[in-house]
């Protein structure tokens, strides 16, 4: 008995169509019990319950779709009853959103993402990546010629957070103490899980300024690359160059990369937007704004890569050697995963809107 | 006074108004939701993100590890762990929480669906209707980040300490945060971006069949002078009230009638039943009239 209560609820009886005088009613009434059989349906898939959906009503639901939708255009043409019109485009309207909602999962999508489309994406905007990295590099070349010009300006340019005893004129061996990992594993991982959280926020913010046509993002990217090149002058001067390089690129490599991406996304929808051809500025903006999506999803993801590069790895190797080697593969797993993968599937489905 | 607030929120209704063509190439009439329900919306879902850190601290208090500084000192791995996963936390409240709700069937987070709102795809320029797809809604909030939690760490973090940078910023953040402002649809910047837009998907009952019964047409007959007084949208303001049952009111429309008409109100009547039989006499006249495609919109057409 207790299970009756768990049933779904019959539902109710055809009304006795002939008690209408109106002709209007007559349509209503006969047709009130596919409405609330689709209405339903629907609002068990909006619960994103649809094992609740029996399979009749599963195969119906098309059907359902159209004959309301087809209720609704005769209804407007020969109904006055407000409330009935109100109910059918309501009605219609949501079974729309659920019949040609998104069709893909989070999860179907993530597997489709990795498994080509990301890099598809990415060559896709193989133009912004140019610019954004001919930007970059002109930024820690700019770095690099202003403090070696003028010393005082390596304060200006680094935060003081950001310096922790990495000054002009700091001894060898201070300098090489920064370099030096921990021992012990301590503290690491909640040290990468900072890293990726706030390095992420930095590149989705590369990402939304590109809707000022691009600009912002671009001084970002300088700004950053400037800070780096600063850095790397004063690691020079004492020596340690090679060995500040290789420290930094064994996570660097890999979150440059998704800065570079993140710019470069930034930058596509801000060209897009200044320079939108044929198309209206909305159109054009969209089309660049789904696109850079993608490419965003992936530096995030890239960037968690990073994180725990940062986190463990750094601290833990300490070779020179090994670190510039951990680096390079990274850099030409990235490199080899953007170039090739997804070719195939660029070509079996071409254009698929 | 009521008639120039009905008259302002129809002209708002009509401002907000946009159709949508099915690929039965049914026009679907749409409301763009009002800046003022997507403030509140946000706010809501803002403070749904507050209200469950603040729960989660006292949860975390009661269990007697008290600030986070002090548990990673305290607890050693365990610490850590907790820290990684308040941090994970904390970065998916900002990114994930939007994306999650948005991606599902209702397209609309907790707080656009107590304000009976949802996300759309924007109908391109050739007409068509895209499907909403995951990149637009990813598109979208990502861009919240730049018009949302940034404005909100710099409100926070107290920007106006700045000098000249911090009135820059205050400048660049107003044209994010002011952005719906100035535009039809009243789109944010991510919308933009994204191609999407925020829609009224309010949830309405069919309501019950007003001209069903039959015994009051016999009672009153109205004649062909009586019945082409009104049009259209009298006859929905009568099913209004109608629908809503209030003795007052409906007295009060039934002088109205009686006056425009020509009879006499008499006191001894059954209004509701008078009101009904006169719905159903003027529907049927004005349906039979659209049959044969004359329209009358109101007492004036």
């Amino acid at each position: 008995m207790a299970l009756a209560l768990f049933k779904k609820t019959p539902l109710a009886p055809p009304p006795d169509i002939e008690a209408a005088s109106l002709r209007s009613d007559r349509f209503r009434l006969a047709r009130e019990t596919d409405w609330r059989r689709l209405e339903g349906i629907v609002l068990a898939l909006e619960k994103n319950r649809p094992r609740r959906i029996s399979d009749e009503d599963l195969l119906a639901l098309p059907v359902l779709y159209r004959q309301a939708a087809s209720s609704l255009a005769v209804a407007r043409e020969t109904s006055l009853d407000a409330g009935t019109l109100a109910f059918l485009e309501q009605l219609v309207r949501r079974a729309w959103f659920q019949v040609y909602g998104p069709r893909t999962s989070l999860l179907t999508w993530l597997k489709r993402f990795l498994g080509g489309e990301w890099s598809v994406a990415v060559r896709a905007l193989w133009f912004d990546v140019c610019v954004a990295l001919a930007v970059m590099v002109m930024g820690a070349l700019a770095g690099w010629l202003i403090v070696a010009r003028d010393r005082d300006w390596y304060y200006a340019l680094v935060p003081a957070d950001a310096a922790q005893g990495r000054h002009p004129g700091a001894s060898r061996a201070a300098l090489q103490e920064t370099l030096v990992g921990q021992e012990d594993g301590q503290g690491l991982s909640a040290f990468a899980t900072y890293l990726f959280s706030h390095n992420t926020g930095v590149t989705i913010m590369a990402f939304g300024l590109g809707f000022a046509f691009g600009v912002p993002t671009l001084l970002l990217l300088l700004y950053q690359m400037a800070i780096f090149g600063a850095m790397l002058w004063v690691f020079a001067q004492a020596g340690l160059g090679w060995d500040f390089a290789a420290w930094l690129s064994i996570h660097g490599t890999t979150e440059l990369s998704a800065i570079l991406l993140g710019g470069a996304a930034g930058l596509h929808i801000g060209r897009a937007m200044a320079f939108p051809g044929q198309r209206s500025v909305l159109t054009a903006a969209s089309t660049a704004g789904r696109r850079a999506a993608q490419v965003m999803v992936g530096a995030v993801i890239m960037l968690a890569v990073a994180g725990l590069l940062e986190g463990f790895a750094r601290q833990l190797v300490h070779s020179t050697a090994a670190r510039g080697a951990i680096g390079g593969v990274m850099a030409l797993g990235w490199l080899t995963y953007f170039l090739l993968a997804g070719r195939r599937l660029n070509l079996a489905s071409p254009k698929a809107a | 006074m009521t008639a120039i607030a009905a008259a302002a929120e129809r002209t708002r209704k009509a401002l907000l108004s946009r159709e949508l063509i099915t690929p039965e190439g049914l026009a679907l009439p749409l409301t763009l939701a009002s800046r003022g329900a997507r403030a509140g919306a946000l706010l809501l879902d803002l403070a749904t993100i507050v209200f469950g850190f603040i729960v989660l601290g006292i949860v975390l208090a009661l269990m007697g590890l008290g600030f986070l500084t002090s548990a990673a000192a305290n607890l050693g791995a365990a610490g850590e762990v907790l820290i990684i996963l308040l941090l994970l936390l904390l970065f998916f409240s900002r990114f994930g929480y939007f994306l999650y709700f948005e991606l599902g069937p209702r397209g609309a987070t907790p707080g656009k669906r107590a304000l009976g709102i949802r996300v759309a795809a924007r109908p391109t320029a050739r007409g068509g209707t895209g499907r909403l797809t995951a990149e637009a809604v990813i598109a979208r909030n990502l861009m919240r980040d730049v018009e949302v939690f940034v404005p909100a760490i710099f409100i926070i973090v107290d920007g106006s300490s700045m000098g000249l940078m911090g009135v820059a910023a205050m400048v660049w953040i107003g044209i994010f945060v002011l952005f719906p402002c100035f535009n039809r649809d009243n789109l944010r910047a991510g919308d933009l971006v994204a191609g999407t837009w925020v829609v009224e998907a309010e949830r309405r009952t069919l309501p019950h069949a007003l001209s069903l019964t039959e015994e009051p047409q016999r009672k009153y007959r109205f004649g062909e002078a009586e019945l082409s007084i009104y049009g259209e949208h009298e006859l929905q303001v009568l099913e209004i009230v109608l629908r809503q049952d209030n003795p007052a009111a409906m007295r009060e429309v039934l002088e109205a009638i009686c006056r425009k008409i020509g009879w006499q109100a008499g006191g001894g009547v059954d209004d509701r039943a008078f009101l009904e039989a006169f719905y159903a006499a003027l529907r049927a006249r004005l349906e039979g009239d659209l049959r044969f495609g004359k329209r009358k919109k109101d007492k004036f057409g």
